[in-house]
């Protein structure tokens, strides 16, 4: 009986570590349009505790994470960026974040996107 | 009883109406507007919220909205792009009307690209400025030994006046002092030292890297005035087809081909194909003495790149084959019948250089963020010639394998390097009839730890430790930090060791081309009797970039010493030697450089630079400031771009270089005819190109070097005598060939 108690148990163990990975993957969207807030999105990220490793696509807008799950969740990393002024599915950049990005970063003005777009 | 029934009465009252009331009180109402050719309309679309909190909205087609409210809330942003964001202190829920104004300060942010072709990094750590492929077609010739010309951090000498071969500079230092690598793989060393650069086609080139001072430990422990790194056209992003064609009044022809093939998705290989040549013999200065060299020279290179982005491999395979022949000096000199003979002065200088090369990098597909590298370089450098009567051969088996670890501590703001080094350098030296064969192997680990806070402050600390036959057990530490204390500043320093065996007569190959005694004094160490160099270095830098007249610009201030500890003397000071010996005393370099970068009109880019140098030895004969080294030095450079029309445009490039006076070793126990002054005039030097594009496939280019005709009188010191003792093509401070003018072609088919 005991045996299977401590079968079942690393089992357990074993399953909540694999449920909770050290290097897991993450990818979201993040609004934004530029390298700047590229730099801002990824600086957000990785000023999270528990986020290793992140990349913002200018192109596709996604945001890719490596996390340790014990330390951290995406929705922990969205709040971050944010507070920062980018918005995500989950969770709307206040606006006053918003406003404080620079006049290129405007992700919601259609002119600075389109601006964009001609120089790419 | 009754007061009872009552009170809960009043309860239930307040009850079924508390929330009635709440309700009431839960939103506010009101009206976003403009002012719009003297009327006051609503705005559709302005975003209303409440600061601190994710309550918001936006207006509707008449500018009304409605938000909710809670008694803690005071402040409402309302925004709309190109309007001023206006806070409004909200104390009750009545009504509200706003007007927003149109804000000016928008319609000024104009969002211009400019590229620049050379930048000084503002990110990295080390002082590293980037020589892009742009930067380089502004001088079209020919090899990287010219690819400096336009760049300030590097100063380009002329070593003799019999070979006309350019040296570099770095800090007041010669580039045995300068870790020039390819690819990051050790190149321009030991037996290719004097005529290395040259042997490295200009259209090889995709961009080159200036780090002054430490450098990285990764790259080995050579490095003592900075590191200078060309990266080389890849097959996978070269164009299928490129050939050049460049033909100089002097007599100059070069050919580059490059071909480029996909084989698969993964696999990619270029060849690459460089030719020149220079048959006609030109004596400007009638010293009986080519002005420069006759040369012919085939190097070809072949590159294999795969790359598979999914499983995180990445490998390049080079071959490279190059023969080089040059022949210097007197104009009747006949190779066939005058070799070794006083007929007349004459030399040749052959070369044959075979190189292979294999790099292996791995990502982990799950953790981007390591990676692993392995690098295996051989060379064989054999050089054979002679130079008047004297005989230098070397040869140079050379060997170079790393490997590398890359990852990360905690998050990619911290990452660390750590490797292993192995080399092996034999030398085969001949000179007349002595031989100075030896070997020189090592073996070394790396760590090298960066921090980046991906804001104001970044920092590489390094240190490796090495096990060398020649140069013993010795420990390489270095350190870059960069920090920026407002904004477009930027604060570095730097300080680093280096050591290196001093390849003597590789490194002072002009030597030969005068009657000078050679004379060792030192016995007691391994590297021809001479002990290994040792110095620290270090350097303050300052970048702040401004906007004046709305238009980008930046200005540098950097300040860099070097102290040797040990040092291979090498004195010219006695006028019919050169003595090489251990340093007994102090000897340093210092050196302050100031730049300006500005964008003074569309499309006109300039820079200006000054630099001061203080580079003193104690020699056997006293502390003397390093012969033919300027104190100061004055810059300038202008670059124009026309504006483009169907990818056709016009380039312009003019540079400028004032030199100062230069100190010439004594020569004052020469007869009259023979001695020099104590100093050199100044020079002046102006280049200038005009390139015009015609589409993405298609350019020509035409320019000329040395505009102002500056040239040095006699520069051969008893050229009328070149077998007699005080014969010295080495007292070089200008150009030996007048103007000169070229044109050349350029062809890409992708």
């Amino acid at each position: 009986m005991k045996k299977y108690i401590l079968i079942v148990g690393i089992a357990l163990i074993a399953l909540s570590a694999t449920a909770q990975k050290k290097n897991a993957k993450i990818e979201f969207e993040v609004a934004g349009v530029c390298d700047m807030c590229k730099e801002r999105i990824e600086k957000a990220a990785l000023t999270t505790k528990g986020v290793k490793y992140a990349n913002w696509n200018v192109q596709t807008h996604m945001l890719s994470l490596i996390v340790d799950e014990r330390k951290t969740s995406a929705k922990k990393v969205q709040h971050n960026i944010a507070a920062v002024g980018h918005s995500t599915k989950e969770i709307e950049a206040p606006i006053e974040a918003y406003n404080n990005l620079d006049p290129c970063c405007k992700y919601n003005d259609e002119e600075v996107v389109k601006d964009h777009e001609k120089n790419e | 009883m009754k007061s009872n029934l009552m009170k809960s009465k009043i309860i239930l009252i307040i009850l079924v109406f508390f929330p009635i009331i709440l309700v009431a009180q839960n939103t506010i109402k009101g009206k976003v507007t403009v002012q719009e050719g003297g009327k006051i309309n609503g705005l559709e679309g302005a975003t209303v919220y409440w600061l601190n909190t994710n309550v918001g909205t936006t207006t509707n087609e008449k500018g009304w909205f409605t938000i909710g409210y809670k008694s803690e809330y005071k402040k409402l942003l309302i925004s709309y792009i190109g309007y001023r964001t206006d806070t409004v202190e909200v104390n009750s829920n009545s009504e509200l009307i706003h007007l927003l104004r149109e804000d000016n300060e928008l319609d000024e942010v104009n969002i211009k690209s400019h590229k620049k072709a050379r930048f000084v990094s503002v990110l990295s750590a080390a002082n590293v400025s980037k020589i892009s492929s742009d930067e380089l077609l502004k001088a079209a010739c020919c090899n990287l030994s010219e690819s400096f010309a336009t760049n300030p951090s590097v100063d380009v000498n002329f070593s003799d006046a019999v070979t006309g071969t350019k040296q570099i500079q770095m800090l007041g230092l010669n580039s045995p002092y300068i870790l020039i690598t390819q690819e990051n793989i050790p190149t321009v060393r030991g037996a290719s030292q004097a005529y290395g650069l040259t042997f490295t086609p200009g259209t090889w080139v995709e961009s080159i890297q200036i780090t002054k001072g430490a450098g990285s430990v990764v790259n080995g422990y050579e490095s003592i005035a900075g590191q200078i790194n060309a990266e080389l056209v890849k097959p996978f992003t070269d164009n299928k087809l490129f050939v050049n064609l460049y033909g100089s009044g002097n007599g100059r022809i070069e050919l580059n081909t490059h071909f480029n093939q996909k084989l698969s998705d993964k696999w990619s290989t270029g060849l690459y194909i460089h030719g020149n040549n220079r048959s006609k013999k030109i004596d400007n200065n009638d010293d009986n003495f080519l002005d420069s060299p006759l040369t012919k020279q085939i190097n070809l290179l072949n590159r294999w790149q795969y790359q598979n982005t999914e499983k995180g491999w990445v490998s390049f395979i080079n071959f490279r084959y190059l023969n080089d022949e040059k022949q210097v000096g007197e104009i009747n000199f006949d190779p066939e019948k005058d070799k070794l003979t006083t007929n007349a002065w004459g030399g040749k200088i052959n070369t044959n250089r075979f190189d292979t090369s294999v790099k292996l990098g791995y990502v982990f597909p799950e953790t981007p963020y390591q990676s692993f590298g392995f690098q295996t370089a051989y060379s064989n450098h054999k050089q054979d010639s002679y130079y008047g009567l004297r005989i230098y051969d070397i040869e140079h088996n050379s060997v170079y394998s790393s490997l590398l670890f890359n990852s990360i501590i905690g998050d990619t703001r911290s990452n660390f390097k750590t490797g292993l080094t192995f080399t092996y350098d034999g030398y085969k030296e001949l000179i007349n009839t002595t031989n100075y064969d030896r070997i020189e192997n090592s073996i070394g680990g790396f760590f090298e730890y960066s921090f980046d806070n991906l804001d104001n402050f970044s920092l590489i600390a390094g240190i490796r430790a090495d096990q060398h036959n020649k140069l013993g057990f010795f420990i390489t530490p270095r350190l870059h930090l960069r920090y920026v204390p407002w904004e477009k500043s930027v604060l570095r320093a730097s300080i680093g060791r280096g050591k290196r065996s001093a390849n003597i007569f590789a490194e002072n190959q002009q030597l030969f081309a005068s009657n000078r005694t050679i004379n060792i004094l030192d016995k007691g160490g391994k590297i021809y009797g001479l002990d290994p160099e040792i110095a620290w270095n270090y350097g303050v830098s300052f970048l702040q970039g401004f906007n004046l007249f709305e238009r980008k610009g930046d200005i540098i201030f950097d300040f860099y010493r070097t102290n040797f500890i040990n040092q291979v003397v090498v004195d010219w000071e006695t006028p019919q030697e050169i003595m090489f010996y251990n340093l007994d005393g102090k000897s340093y370099a210092n050196n302050f450089q100031t730049e300006v970068n500005y964008n003074i009109f569309d499309f006109v880019d300039l820079r200006l630079s000054y630099k001061y140098y203080d580079v003193k030895t104690e020699y056997n004969s006293g502390s003397l400031s390093k012969p033919l080294t300027p104190k100061h030095r004055f810059f300038a450079n202008i670059g124009v771009k026309t504006n483009e029309n169907n990818n056709s445009f016009w380039k312009f490039d003019v540079t400028y270089n004032w030199i100062d006076e230069q100190r010439f070793p004594t020569t004052i126990t020469n007869p009259i005819e023979y001695q020099k002054p104590k100093y050199s005039n100044t020079t002046n030097l102006l280049n200038a190109q005009v390139t015009k594009v015609f589409s993405t496939k298609f350019e020509v280019y035409f320019g000329g070097e040395n505009i102002t005709n500056t040239t040095q009188n006699n520069p051969i010191i008893s050229a009328d005598d070149p077998f007699g003792e005080y014969f010295d093509s080495t007292l070089i401070y200008a150009p030996i060939q007048g103007s000169s003018y070229y044109a050349g072609l350029r062809f890409k088919l992708n």
